[in-house]
This record gives C-alpha cells, structure tokens and sequence, in this order.
C-alpha cells in the first residue's frame, strides 16, 4: 500500500492482534485510502462488479449442488431446480440473469477504463490484470452456458471447440480440439470437465481481483480530469465518502438487475435453450450471447478459418496492449476533442459488430434494390462486420498512437483541486 | 446524475434488444395474454378450460413431463384454492391424478404394473418412448409440452397463431402424405394434422369450444406449466423493486449528507 498506515489500534486486543496478524490494519488501509475528489458515476462500476461477482459465486455454489453434470440428467436438473428446488425460481435466473449484467458492467467499466486513459501510466497492470479477468469472464460465462444442455448450449460448445480445429492437424489442431472434449465429440466427458472447470475460474477471478484492487492501491484511482493527484486536497477518503456514493450506485444498479430478473428474465437468453440438447439436430441459427457477439461477427467477418480465429483472439488481445497503443501524454479524453470523436465511434462500432454478430451474415442490413433473380440485394451483414472490423483494429492500431502524437490537446486544468473548484461546470 | 442514469438506461435496454436475436415472426397473431407484462396473471379459468384440451386432444401424443399433478394446484396454479395453501391436501390434484394411468415397478415378482396415478407423479408420456411416438406419427417426433412457450421466439403468440394457423395448402405446395399446411410453422409443412375441431372438448362452465377459444386456453394453460412460478416471482419482484427503491433514497441522502461540505 502507498502511504503510511492509517490504522491506529486502539484496545489491547487490536494491539495484539496487530502485532502477529494485522487483518484490521489490511481492511482499514484498504478502505481509507486518499481517492481523488472528483470521481463520477462511471467509477462505481468496479464496486459494482465486486458485488455481482459475489452474488454469482454464491447462487452458483447453491446451484450446483442441485445440478447434476450428465448429457442425460443436466437439461432435467435445471429444470427440477426451477420448479422443485426451494428458491431454485430465484436462484437459477438470479445466475443466469447475472451473469449478463456481470458483462453489462465490466463493458462500461472496461470503456470508462479506456476514455479517461485509466489504463495508462502509471495503470498498466490494472489494466493487464482486468484483462486477465476479462479472459477468464468469458471462459466462465461460456462454459457455463453449456452446462443446461440446451440446444444452444451444445451447438455453441460444438462451434467454439471446433475453432480449435482451424489450427491445421500438424500443428496439433485436432489433438488439441480432442483434448478439450475429452472424446471425439462434444459429449458427455465435455460437460462434465465444462462443470469442473466453470466452478474453478470463479475462484481465480477472485484471486486476480484481489491482485487488481491490490495493484489500484499503488497510484490510486485515476480521475475525469485524468491529471495525477498532487496535494491531499485533491482527495477524499475512500471511506465514507466513496463507499456511501458505491453504494447508491450498487442499489441503482441492483434494481435495473431485478428487473430483467423478475419480469423479463428470459429477455437475455435464447428460446432454443428451452430444447433438451441433441446433436443430431443443428438449430438452424446458431448464436452466442450477447456479450460474445462483436467478438463472432469478428470471426465471421474473416473469409479464411483459420485467419478469422486469429482475427477474433487479436481483438481481445490488442486490447492488452492499449496501455502502450495510446501514445497521448494526455489521460483523459475530456481534454483530447478529436479522440473523444474516435473514441465515441469506436463505441458505436463495438455495438454495431454486436448487432452483426446476431444476425445471419447474408442478412441485409439496408436493400438498395433488386438484382436480376429479384432478390433483394444491399448491404450483407457480412460486409457492414468487415467494414466494423477495419474500424476496430484501425482505432487501436493506427488512430490511438498516431492520434497521440498529432493531436493538440485542449489546456487543463492545474489539478484536480483546481478543477473542482475553479470551473464547477466540469461532469458531474 | 439522473442523465447517466438515462444514458445507462438506454444502454440496458440496447443490451436487450440485441439479446433478442432472431425478433419474432412478423405474421404471429399478438394476442393480449393476462400474463403479460410486470403485473401479469394467468388466467386461471381459462388455463383450466386449456387444462382440459390438453388432457382430452393433445395428451394423446404429447408429453408434459416436467409437470406433477400437485403442481396444479400450487400457488399461482390454475387449480390452486386458497383454502388449502398446502397444494398436497388440495382434493383436485387427487382427482386429477387418479384419471391418469402411471406404470410403477417393478413389484416383488419383478414386473411393472398399472396403478392410478397418485399427486406426487408427473403426468406420464402417451408413449413409451421417442421411436414409439415417431413409429405412431409418420416418423415425426410430438415434442413435450412442458416448455413449448419458452423454447419458440415469442412463445405464447406462437403456440395460438400455430393452432389456428392451419390453411389448406397454396396452389403448387406438395404435401406428402400425413403433413399438414401451416404457415406459422417453420417451412410450412407440419406432422401435426390439425388437433382441434369447433366442439373438439366440452366445457363444463358453459364457454364455447371454439377453436380460437380452446387455442387461447390451452396457451393459458402451456405458458403456466412453462413458467409456473410467474406469478410468485412477479409479487417477489415488486417487493424487491419497493425494497431496494428505499434503500436507494436512503443511501441518496446519505451520500448528499456526508458530501454536504464537499466540492467536487
Ligand atoms: C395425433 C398426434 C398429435 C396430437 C393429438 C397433437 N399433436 Fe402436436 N404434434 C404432433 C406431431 C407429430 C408433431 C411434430 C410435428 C413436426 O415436427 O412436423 C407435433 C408438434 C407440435 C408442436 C410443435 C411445433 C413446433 O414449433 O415444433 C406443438 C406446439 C404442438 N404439437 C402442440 C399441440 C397441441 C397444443 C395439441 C393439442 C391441441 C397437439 N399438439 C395435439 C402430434 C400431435
Ligand atoms: C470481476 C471483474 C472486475 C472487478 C470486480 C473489478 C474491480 C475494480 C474496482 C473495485 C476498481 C476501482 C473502482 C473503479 O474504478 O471502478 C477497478 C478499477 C479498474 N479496473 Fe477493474 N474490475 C474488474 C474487471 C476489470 C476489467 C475486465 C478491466 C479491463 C480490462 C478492468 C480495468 C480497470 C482499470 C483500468 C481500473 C482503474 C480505473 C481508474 O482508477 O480509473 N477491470 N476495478
């Protein structure tokens, strides 16, 4: 921890303690801690995100015991803990739902993480480590998918796996794909090392959690302004005043989570989940959820396999690189008008190869007539997520560092104390 | 604030909407279910009414495995009866159950018998298994009902618009023999030869059995025994709504309070 400790032990048996564990000492320097003053709203969504993951470990933990990891019983298992189980009505779409809100916030937390270059000297590992926790995310919310045996569950296991299989048979492509069904097809021994593997990541997000709140401990939050803390007068202590302000944010965000809960909650998964898996039966329109589509229409933008796999994990993984890719000395885009454009773009582009990930990719997106057959002809989906794709490696490859160096960045203010105090106009 | 919280909002509801895949057949007739919406309920009559099509046309080839007879008559059930809370005591689920034959065994000798079936079974399957029911259906699979209404986009609208969606084929449509033209159904030719007729049931209440009638009920009816605990979870939500909208205000004049002297 950066500082000297704030703890103070005040009884004999805190002074005890203090001197053979000091958890007390951990737990106060953890939350009274100089923050700066001038943090939003978007800055709650860690606290956020603490609190779902926790809500997900323990209906998850609840769940499985109740659940039971076999092709014959998997699909009939969720079932019986929706209608039989004591609470299971509320446990089950409580991790189901979750799960997509958890994506929902680590989204934002992710783009707020980007626009005020909260990945940036001196954040660099926060920064890698969430990514690290991004990675293992998606492991787990894919794997968990598979777990209810649904139609969607095995067919998108099947189309994930088989990415392995792009990797040509030489280079152990389809040792490798054999390796992770446990067998010459997604089956049985699939499911059950999914469900293995499923309740071991959420331990390891923990783990890196406790290594990225560790890491954030060092320089503090950043801040809108993006300009370092100088003075204690440019900060608040974690406790109570940022703590009080999570937790409003928390509540706000529990309820909009409650409301796809209780009264939508089917609104986040797909009808054909509701079919017993059978792997003789290909759904006719095979998606993933949400939070992986812009990442699908990636790879199915790319003609060749093998290269739209390559496509696909390079976007994630350019994304690890974005602390050195963003080359402006400037931190926040508050004060970087024409990255503030870029980056709003990016946004909508991230949205619209969701958009595209969902559809069929001969799909029009807009006819502009008839060809000759008397087909509706236009743009294809599958060229609106090539042009989307050229975007989103472009922004990062090519607009953030260049960017940083051409742009002229808008005067600042002297510190945060300045700003909050000098023009009170700033967001709130 | 309130403008991120908007802003978060429109976010939300973007999530939503792409969630939402495929988007609904645009020719589904929407009907205007009771059990829509956040304060939706089933309509009790008229899943009972939808309980009987069920038992006299569709159980002869359809499943509805997932479902017990004491499940009728739960909270929030079609048969349910405030004046017994403990679905267990309720003498309709008995009697329902014991209209129904179940296989039990094997017994001391070692074979299966019949017995009338008791509240804690689930309603048993028409046939004995998945090769029996093709073999009696042209080799087309009558699927379980227990989750139709949530397996299909739209569900409740479709399973309405499937039943009384059936039309005489178009000019150049072949059918082979057994299929059935419907256009609500994915490629149009269905193996399910129209089920219901006008007056295919009786009902004991006097409602008409029209097709579109008994189409409505048994949607009533499917989408209770898709979603049984709707109606709990819709009361649960409110309280939870109330709940956390409290706690809410609360922690909003907290963070005003101890932010009172502070400029940010
Ligand atoms: C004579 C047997 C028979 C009866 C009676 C019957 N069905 Fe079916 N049903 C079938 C068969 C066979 C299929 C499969 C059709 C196919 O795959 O083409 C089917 C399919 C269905 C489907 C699935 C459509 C889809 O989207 O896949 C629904 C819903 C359905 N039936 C509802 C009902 C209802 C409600 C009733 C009672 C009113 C009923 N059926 C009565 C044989 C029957
Ligand atoms: C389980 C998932 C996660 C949890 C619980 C979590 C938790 C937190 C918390 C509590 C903070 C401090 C408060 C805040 O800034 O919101 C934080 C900051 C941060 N997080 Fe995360 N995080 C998660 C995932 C991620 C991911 C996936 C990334 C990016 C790839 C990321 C990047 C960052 C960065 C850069 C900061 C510093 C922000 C700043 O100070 O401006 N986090 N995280």
């Amino acid at each position: 921890m950066s500082g000297p400790s704030r703890y103070n032990p005040s009884t004999g048996i805190e002074k005890w303690l203090d001197a053979r564990l000091p958890i007390i000492r951990l737990g106060v320097d953890t939350l009274i801690f100089p923050s700066p003053r001038n943090l939003n709203y978007w800055w709650t969504f860690g606290a956020i995100l603490a609190v779902m993951l926790v809500s997900q470990l323990i209906t998850g933990i609840i769940l499985a015991m109740h659940y039971v990891p076999h092709p014959e019983h998997a699909f009939d298992s969720i079932q019986h803990i929706n209608r039989n189980v004591n609470f299971g009505w509320l446990l089950q779409p409580m991790h189901a739902v979750g799960a997509s809100m958890m994506f929902l916030a680590v989204y934002i937390h992710m783009f707020r993480g980007i626009y005020y270059g909260s990945a940036k000297n001196p954040r660099e590992m926060i920064w890698i480590v969430g990514m690290v926790i991004y990675l293992l995310m998606m492991a787990a919310g894919f794997m968990g998918y598979v777990l209810p045996w649904g139609q969607m569950s095995i067919w998108g296991a099947i189309v994930i796996t088989n990415l392995f299989s792009a990797i040509p048979p030489e280079a152990a492509g389809t040792s490798v794909t054999q390796w992770l069904w446990g067998g010459f097809a997604v089956d049985g021994p699939t499911l059950n090392r999914f469900f293995s593997l499923h309740y071991l990541l959420p331990f390891l997000i923990v783990g890196m959690v406790i290594l990225h709140v560790w890491a954030l401990h060092i320089p503090s939050n950043n801040n809108p302004t993006g300009i370092s803390i100088k003075t204690k007068a440019d900060t608040l202590d974690f406790h109570p005043y940022y703590t009080v302000k999570d937790a409003f944010a928390i509540v706000v965000f529990l309820m909009i989570f409650s409301w796809f809960l209780f009264f939508m909650p089917d609104s986040m998964g797909h009808p054909d989940n509701y079919i017993p898996a059978n792997p003789f039966s290909t759904p006719p329109h095979i998606v993933p959820e949400w939070y992986y589509l812009p990442f699908y229409a990636i790879l199915r933008a790319v003609p060749d396999k093998l290269m739209g796999v390559i496509a696909m994990f390079g976007a994630i993984g350019v994304l690890f690189a974005l602390p050195w890719l963003d080359t402006s000395k400037v931190r926040s885009m508050r004060y970087r008008p024409l990255a503030k454009q870029f980056f709003f773009l990016f946004v909508l582009v991230c949205l619209g190869l969701g958009w595209c990930g969902a559809k069929l990719p001969s799909d029009l997106v807009f006819a502009t007539g008839v060809d000759a057959d008397g087909h509706a002809k236009g743009l294809t989906f599958v060229w609106f997520s090539r042009i989307l794709t050229v975007y989103y490696f472009a922004y990062f490859l090519v607009i953030l560092p260049i960017l940083g160096l051409v742009e002229k960045p808008k005067p600042r203010p002297a510190s945060i104390e300045a700003s909050v105090l000098g023009n009170s106009k700033g967001e709130a | 604030m309130l403008k991120r919280i908007a802003s978060f909002a429109v976010l939300a509801a973007f999530v939503a909407g792409s969630a939402i895949a495929a988007g609904p057949k645009a020719d589904l007739k929407d009907v205007d279910w009771s059990f829509e919406g956040p304060f939706g309920t089933y309509d009790k009559a008229s899943a009972q009414r939808g309980f009987q099509v069920y038992q006299e046309v569709c159980a002869a080839c359809h499943s509805l495995k997932y479902v017990a007879f004491y499940n009728l008559t739960d909270k929030g059930a079609p048969f349910y009866n405030p004046d017994f809370p403990n679905s267990n005591e309720n003498p309709v689920a008995k009697a329902i159950a014991k209209m129904f034959t179940v296989s039990d065994g094997p017994d001391e000798t070692g074979d299966m018998f019949d017995r009338p079936g008791v509240i804690s079974d689930k309603f048993p399957a028409p046939f004995a298994n998945d090769m029996a029911a093709m073999a009696s259906n042209g080799g087309a699979l009558p699927p379980d009902l227990s989750l139709m209404t949530r397996a299909r986009v739209d569900g409740s609208n479709y399973l309405y618009s499937l039943l009384v969606g059936y039309k005489d084929a178009p000019e150049g449509v072949e059918l082979s023999s057994g299929m059935s033209y419907n256009p609500m159904f994915s490629g149009s030719k269905i193996a399910m030869a129209p089920p219901l007729f006008d007056g295919s049931v009786e009902y004991s209440d006097g409602t008409k059995a029209s097709v579109d009638q008994m189409a409505k009920d048994l949607t009533q009816f499917l989408t209770w025994a898709a979603d049984p605990k709707m109606e709990q979870r819709k009361a649960t939500g409110w309280a939870v709504m109330l709940y956390l909208l409290i706690l809410a205000i609360l922690l909003y004049g907290s963070y005003r309070a101890v932010w009172r002297n502070v400029k940010h």
